[in-house]
């Protein structure tokens, strides 16, 4: 069984276990616009809940990505470092952006469900 | 203040278009198909720009105001001629730049295209330094609109016959539903292209045409990137008053033989900065990775210490890659320098490189 969840930075966690896999949503990416660069946090490196967790650039600006919920990195994603459109193309699967071991389990109660951040994202505006 | 539109603001909203302010106006950032999609149809095929939100400046005169033009700008005005364009600055008597803009000699007059947030200033320095002799018309009842690329020339000549007879820097009149145009083969984005000066109650019209004719409608965005791409200035960025054209590297902008006698504004330090060299320069950047450096960010030799700042930086579409312009002592400007960019608290390696990034095709001397 495996459940995502979205935060109010228009990320999302899917939860596996203990393991969350963490990117950026589709309606970020069309905030964004085309994005051509990608840093994601080092393997084996600690990321807290909301704290920062990488950068992605578009033509347009460089903007910080946050984790959701607090961990270890276990493991990045090369494939959007080496082809960051693919962020863009396919944002909620193949693009996701780094896996960590999920340091507290009860971090993911106050994020929002498909419907809840559907409808926040739709009121966020732009 | 509110907001201004332009006369293809509806166009831009039918289009999908992202917006944003620009200089007071609401100008379309992007178009549904993204930047970089735009980008490299323009270089492919042709994109329309809307860039009415530029000066169109009309200063109306004979000799006499050929001779009080020459006073202000760096240009050979007396040889210069009828319909033939010139980039050129309004500079201050430090050679310090107010605004770049293009000149261009009509029958009666000139013709000056300025930008949109400098428009308004340039036209009182103008104003103060001709003390009103002659009638200036900042015409806001004209639209400007830009089409770029490849295929723009077949695509204008099918509405504007004999279009394609202009050369590169150059127009005319042309007749469009009774009314007249000014058309210039030119442009910023190092391709073959026009602008087209048109009356606001005409603009969409014909816009409209171009697009039924197979261009499409590029915004800002894209504007930008293929601008950086061909090593173009942009005010605001690589130009301000801070800043002077030799140390901007468009010495190539200025008439030789006014290097010679000066009586230009800003000529003294234009010509010490020849024979002295300038202290800053500006140069084009290659990051060695993908990293995108933006403007502002600090510029460091390998020893790691500040030799100056990033002016334009951005991901250019056609050689898919990051690229930048910025400024630096002058020592350090060689191509193949290899310089630090600083990006987020960490240094990247890059290298000072030749302009343009992207090899321009423009039109010379069809005729």
């Amino acid at each position: 069984m495996s459940e995502v969840k979205y935060s109010k930075e228009h990320e999302w966690i899917k939860v596996e276990g203990d393991v969350g896999t963490i990117g950026i949503t589709q309606h970020a990416t069309e905030m964004l616009g085309d994005i051509v660069f990608v840093e994601l946090p080092d393997v084996g490196s600690s990321v807290e809940k909301d704290g920062n967790a990488g950068v992605v650039e578009s033509t347009k600006a460089a903007s910080d990505v946050y984790t959701p919920i607090s961990g270890e990195v276990m493991e990045n994603n090369p494939v959007i470092v080496e082809d960051p459109g693919k962020i863009n193309s396919d944002p909620e699967n193949e693009a996701w952006f780094f896996k960590l071991k999920i340091k507290d389990s009860s971090e993911l109660d106050s994020l929002m469900n498909k419907e809840e951040y559907d409808k926040f994202a739709k009121e966020s505006g732009n | 203040m509110e907001i201004k539109k332009t006369s293809l603001n509806k166009l831009h909203q039918d289009n999908k278009a992202k917006f944003v302010e620009f200089a007071g106006y609401e100008m379309p950032i992007q178009y549904s198909s993204g930047i970089i999609e735009e980008h490299k149809f323009t270089r492919a095929n042709s994109g329309i720009f809307d860039v009415s939100h530029m000066g169109q400046l009309f200063i109306y005169g004979d000799d006499n105001l050929i001779n009080d033009l020459e006073k202000i700008f760096p240009l050979d005005l007396k040889n210069l001629k009828l319909n033939s364009s010139k980039y050129s600055f309004l500079m201050n008597d430090k050679a310090g730049v107010y605004d770049d803009l293009i000149i261009t000699k009509l029958d009666k007059g000139f013709l000056i295209i300025l930008n949109a947030a400098c428009k308004d200033n340039d036209f009182k320095i103008l104003s103060s330094l001709l003390k009103d002799k002659y009638k200036m018309v900042l015409d806001d009842q004209r639209s400007l609109i830009a089409i770029q690329g490849p295929k723009s020339v077949e695509i204008l000549n099918k509405i504007l016959k004999a279009v394609a007879d202009l050369n590169f820097m150059s127009g005319n009149w042309f007749t469009y539903k009774d009314q007249k145009l000014y058309v210039t083969r030119s442009g910023y984005t190092g391709e073959d292209g026009f602008e087209i000066s048109i009356s606001n109650e005409l603009a969409e019209v014909f816009t409209k045409e171009l697009l039924d004719n197979g261009s499409k409608m590029i915004g800002l965005g894209a504007r930008d990137t293929l601008r950086l791409e061909a090593g173009l200035c942009l005010y605001g960025h690589e130009l301000s008053t801070e800043t002077t054209p030799i140390e901007a590297n468009l010495k190539w902008a200025i008439s030789k033989d006014r290097l010679n006698n000066g009586g230009f504004i800003g000529s003294d330090n234009v010509i010490n900065q020849i024979k002295d060299g300038a202290k800053k320069i500006r140069i084009g950047i290659k990051p060695e990775g993908r990293l995108i450096a933006r403007e502002k960010t600090k510029i460091f030799n390998e020893n790691e210490q500040l030799i100056g700042e990033v002016t334009s930086g951005t991901f250019g579409p056609s050689v898919n890659g990051p690229i930048a312009m910025g400024f630096v002592d002058q020592e350090f400007s060689k191509k193949e320098t290899k310089i630090l960019l600083e990006v987020r608290g960490k240094k990247y390696p890059a290298n000072v490189c030749g302009l343009p990034f992207y090899k321009k095709s423009y039109v010379k001397g069809v005729n």
